[in-house]
C-alpha cells in the first residue's frame, strides 16, 4: 500500500448527501477478476449517458457535462469533498478501489457508512471527518476559485487552504501509522519478516522434506 | 546421635525426591495433554503478538482460479512477490468444462466467457509469478483438494490454506487445514502467514463399527445432523473413534472435508499406519532417509492420551444409517428410512420457518418417504466425494444395472485427471456407461454449477456434494446430499432406495 503523508491537490466535489457504494461502482462491475481498472467506472451512472457495462470503453461513451468531474477544472483532483453519510451501502471493497484507480486519496465529509471508512484505510485512502459547517465553508471557497487546492498534513492531522487557515481534524492513532508508512496487514506481517525468516531456518533444519523443489 | 543424623538426612532426602517427583508429574502434566490442533498450531507459532493474534506460518497454500485473482493483482500493485513461491501449487477447477469435446481444446475452448477469462488468468498468474499449475488438460489437473493429497503436496503435520472453505479435507492427513477469503490469498502469496486466532478443541468420535453399506459420507452427515451447522463455529474439530481410524484415507478426507458444514473451518484425523501407507511414494512425499525423518515426527502427530477437549461428541457406529438430506441446509438429514418432518415438529419459531421454507422450495410434504423422492438427476463428483474409493463404491452398485427412465442425466465427474486414469484402467468407466451414467472430465462441476453442469429448476438430485443450499447447483435446483453408493443405486431405482437392500 502506498504511504499517505502530506498531499496537496486539487479538490473535486460530489455534493449530495448519502452517495452509496452503488453510486460509486455500480454491481455490473462486480464480476471482473480484477481490483484494477475501476477508475473509468468511478460513478458510472453519474458520469456517463449510456449504461455502463464491463468491457465497454469509456472513452468513446457520451459524457455528461454537467457532472463536476467531467469539468476541465477538476481533472486531476485528488481530494474529493462529499456531503454526509458517504460510503453507504454495501461492503464492497470495489468502492474504494474505484476511488483509487480514478486519483483520489483523500475523501472529506462530515460523515462516512462505516464498512466503507474502514475500507478506506486498508486501500491508502485517508477519509477526513470535518464539521458540516466547516465541509459547507470548503465547499463555498472551491466553487469561487477554480483551481483549488488544499493540503492535507497527515503526521500533523491538519487540513490547511489556500487562504493559510489550518482545520484540524481526528484520526485513530493505529490507521494513521498504517497510512503513514503505507503498512496495510501485509505490510504489518513483513515487519516481522526477521521473525519469519527465523521461523523458516528452524523449519528447515526440522523438517526439510517441506523444502524440496518439485519440477511441474 | 548419629542415628538421628542419619534419620534427618534420610527424611530430607524423602522429601527432596518427593518434591522432584512432585515437579517430574506437573511438567509431565504441563508438557502432556495436547491436542493434535495444539500440536499443530504451537509447531507452526512465528509469534504471539499483543493483541492476541498469532501469526502462524503456512507449509502448503493450494490456488485455484476462482479466489486468486485479485490476490495476484494485488501483488502487483503493490510490487510484491510470493514469499516462497514453492509452497504454492495451482489447479483450475471450479470453471472448468467437464465434456470431452469442449475440454480438449483447452483453455481457449471454454464456451463461457468469464470461466474462459478465469481459467486463463490463472494461468498467466503462475507464469508470471512462477507458480506449479496442473493446466486444464494435464493429467494431474483436479479438484484441487483431490490433488494435493494425491501428489504428497499436503502431507502429516503441515499447516495448509487454501481459497476455499473445503480445505479442511486435507486434515485427514494429520494437516492443521483451512480455508482463506481472497485478502488472505494474497497475505499468504506474500507473508507465507497469516493472521490467526486459536480456536477451541471440540473431539468428535465415533465409535463401534459401521454396518455394511453405511459410508465416511453417511458418518459425516450424521455428525452434522447431530451437532446442526453452527455446532462447530469457533472449534478445530478431530474425528476420532474405531471408525474413524478403520477408514481409508479417502473416507477421512470425506469427513474432513464437510467440517465446515458442521461450522468448524478445522477438521482433521490423527495420522496412523493408514496415512503413512497413504503418504508413501507419492510425487512430492519425502523419500528414504528423509521420510524416516518425517516420519518419526508424524508419528508424534495425534492427541495425547490426556488431552483436554473444550468440547467431546460421541456417536455410536452401529446407530449409523444411509442418510439423505431433505431440506436446504446440510443438517436437514435423515436416515433412509425416515420421514419428512413437519413445521409442527419444531417449537423453535426460527428452525419451524426454515422447516416450512425448505419444504415449500423441495417441493417436499411433511410425512413423505424418503424413499419416495423421485429424482431428476444425480451427481457422483465433488472435493467430497470423486476419488477412487468413491468410484469404486458407485460402480459395484450400477454393476449390470440401467439408470432408471425418470432420471434425464446422471454424471460421474471424477476428482483429478490420475483418479480418471486410475478408473479406466479398473474398467470403472465401462461400467458406469454401460449402465446409463455419463462419464466426464475431471473438475468441481456440478456441485456449485459455475461450469455448464447444472440443475433445471425443481429438478431433485441425488448428489454425493457437500451443499444443499437454494440454487446451489443451478437455479431451483433440489439437492439431497448421499454418498456414493446411495447416489447409484437412487440412479438405478430413480427415487431414493436403501443400498444396504442391494448388498
Amino acid at each position: 500500500m502506498k504511504a499517505f503523508t502530506v498531499l496537496d491537490g486539487i479538490v473535486a466535489p460530489m455534493d449530495r448527501a448519502n452517495v452509496d457504494t452503488d453510486m460509486i461502482i455500480p454491481k455490473q462491475f462486480l464480476k471482473s477478476i480484477k481490483r484494477s481498472g475501476f477508475g473509468p467506472n468511478l460513478f458510472d451512472e453519474l458520469r456517463y449517458l449510456d449504461e455502463g457495462q464491463p468491457g465497454k470503453d469509456c472513452s468513446k461513451r457520451p459524457l455528461n457535462k454537467d457532472f463536476p468531474l467531467n469539468f476541465p477544472r477538476y481533472q486531476g483532483a485528488e481530494i474529493l469533498l462529499a456531503r454526509e453519510n458517504f460510503g453507504c451501502g454495501s461492503s464492497r471493497e470495489h468502492a474504494p478501489w474505484a476511488l483509487e484507480d480514478y486519483g483520489f486519496s483523500c475523501v472529506i465529509a462530515p460523515s462516512f457508512a462505516d464498512i466503507f471508512f474502514n475500507n478506506c484505510f486498508k486501500n491508502g485512502i485517508l477519509p477526513i471527518i470535518l464539521p458540516a459547517a466547516k465541509v459547507a465553508e470548503l465547499f463555498t471557497a472551491m466553487y469561487a476559485d477554480e483551481g483549488y487546492k488544499l493540503k492535507i498534513d497527515l503526521p500533523a492531522q491538519t487540513v490547511i487552504t489556500p487562504a493559510g487557515e489550518s482545520i484540524p481534524f481526528e484520526v485513530d492513532e493505529f490507521r494513521k501509522h498504517c497510512l503513514v508508512n503505507g503498512l496495510d496487514d501485509i505490510g504489518l506481517t513483513l515487519q516481522d519478516a526477521d521473525d519469519i525468516r527465523a521461523y523458516e531456518s528452524k523449519l528447515m533444519t526440522k523438517s526439510p522434506w517441506l523444502f524440496r523443489e518439485h519440477i511441474a | 546421635m548419629k542415628n538421628m543424623n542419619l534419620c534427618y538426612l534420610m527424611w530430607l532426602r524423602n522429601i527432596a525426591a518427593l518434591k522432584i517427583t512432585l515437579l517430574v508429574r506437573m511438567a509431565e502434566r504441563d508438557m502432556a495433554g495436547q491436542t493434535l490442533y495444539d500440536k499443530l498450531w504451537a509447531a507452526h507459532l512465528v509469534k504471539e503478538r499483543d493483541d492476541g493474534t498469532a501469526l502462524l506460518y503456512i507449509d502448503r497454500h493450494l490456488v485455484h482460479e476462482v479466489t486468486s485473482p485479485q490476490a495476484f493483482e494485488g501483488l502487483r500493485l503493490a510490487g510484491r512477490s510470493p514469499w516462497r513461491v514453492t509452497a504454492n501449487l495451482a489447479t483450475p477447477d471450479h470453471n472448468v468444462p467437464t465434456e470431452a469435446v469442449e475440454r480438449s481444446g483447452g483453455v481457449e475452448a471454454i464456451a463461457d466467457e468469464v470461466s474462459r477469462i478465469q481459467v486463463r488468468t490463472l494461468d498467466e498468474n503462475c507464469n508470471e509469478f512462477g507458480i506449479t499449475e496442473f493446466s486444464i488438460n494435464d493429467v494431474r489437473q483436479g479438484i484441487v483438494h483431490v490433488v494435493g493429497p494425491e501428489q504428497g503436496a499436503t502431507l502429516p503435520g503441515m499447516t495448509v490454506v487454501c481459497g476455499d472453505s473445503h480445505t479442511a479435507t486435507h486434515g485427514a492427513l494429520g494437516a492443521l487445514a483451512h480455508g482463506i477469503g481472497t485478502s488472505e490469498v494474497e497475505h499468504v502469496l506474500a507473508t507465507q502467514c497469516l493472521i490467526q486466532k486459536k480456536s477451541k478443541n471440540m473431539l468428535v468420535r465415533v465409535d463401534g463399527e459401521l454396518g455394511p453399506g453405511v459410508t465416511a459420507k453417511d458418518v459425516v452427515l450424521a455428525i452434522i445432523g447431530k451437532i446442526g451447522t453452527a455446532g462447530g463455529t469457533g472449534y478445530a474439530i478431530e474425528f476420532g473413534g474405531d471408525v474413524i481410524r478403520k477408514l481409508s484415507m479417502e473416507g477421512r478426507m470425506t469427513i474432513c472435508n464437510m467440517a465446515i458444514e458442521g461450522g468448524a473451518r478445522v477438521g482433521m484425523v490423527a495420522v496412523d499406519d493408514i496415512t503413512l501407507d497413504y503418504v508413501n511414494g507419492r510425487p512430492f512425499a519425502p523419500s528414504a532417509a528423509e521420510w524416516d525423518e518425517a516420519v518419526k515426527y508424524w508419528r508424534t502427530l495425534h492427541s495425547d492420551s490426556d488431552a483436554v477437549f473444550d468440547a467431546t461428541v460421541v456417536l455410536n457406529g452401529a446407530d449409523i444409517l444411509p442418510q439423505v438430506t431433505w431440506g436446504t441446509s446440510p443438517e436437514m438429514v435423515l436416515p433412509i428410512n425416515g420421514i419428512v418432518p413437519s413445521p409442527t415438529d419444531y417449537t423453535d419459531p426460527a428452525k419451524r420457518s426454515g422447516c416450512e421454507r425448505a419444504l415449500e422450495y423441495m417441493g417436499l410434504s411433511a410425512g413423505q418417504a424418503i424413499t419416495d423422492i423421485k429424482l431428476d438427476r444425480v451427481f457422483i463428483g465433488s472435493c467430497t466425494n470423486s476419488r477412487i474409493e468413491d468410484l469404486r463404491e458407485a460402480a459395484a452398485v450400477v454393476r449390470g444395472k440401467k439408470v432408471a427412465a425418470n432420471v434425464k442425466e446422471a454424471l460421474v465427474v471424477p476428482g483429478s485427471g490420475l483418479v480418471k486414469k486410475q478408473a479406466e484402467a479398473e474398467g470403472l468407466d465401462k461400467i458406469f456407461i454401460e449402465a446409463g451414467l455419463l462419464w466426464r472430465e475431471p473438475g468441481c462441476s456440478m456441485c456449485l454449477a459455475m461450469n455448464a453442469d447444472k440443475l433445471g429448476a425443481g429438478e431433485h438430485c441425488a448428489s454425493t456434494s457437500n451443499r444443499n443450499f437454494e440454487g446451489r447447483q443451478g437455479f431451483g435446483g433440489r439437492t439431497h446430499l448421499v454418498s456414493p453408493a446411495m447416489a447409484a443405486a437412487a440412479a438405478i431405482a430413480g427415487h431414493f432406495v436403501d443400498v444396504r437392500d442391494w448388498i
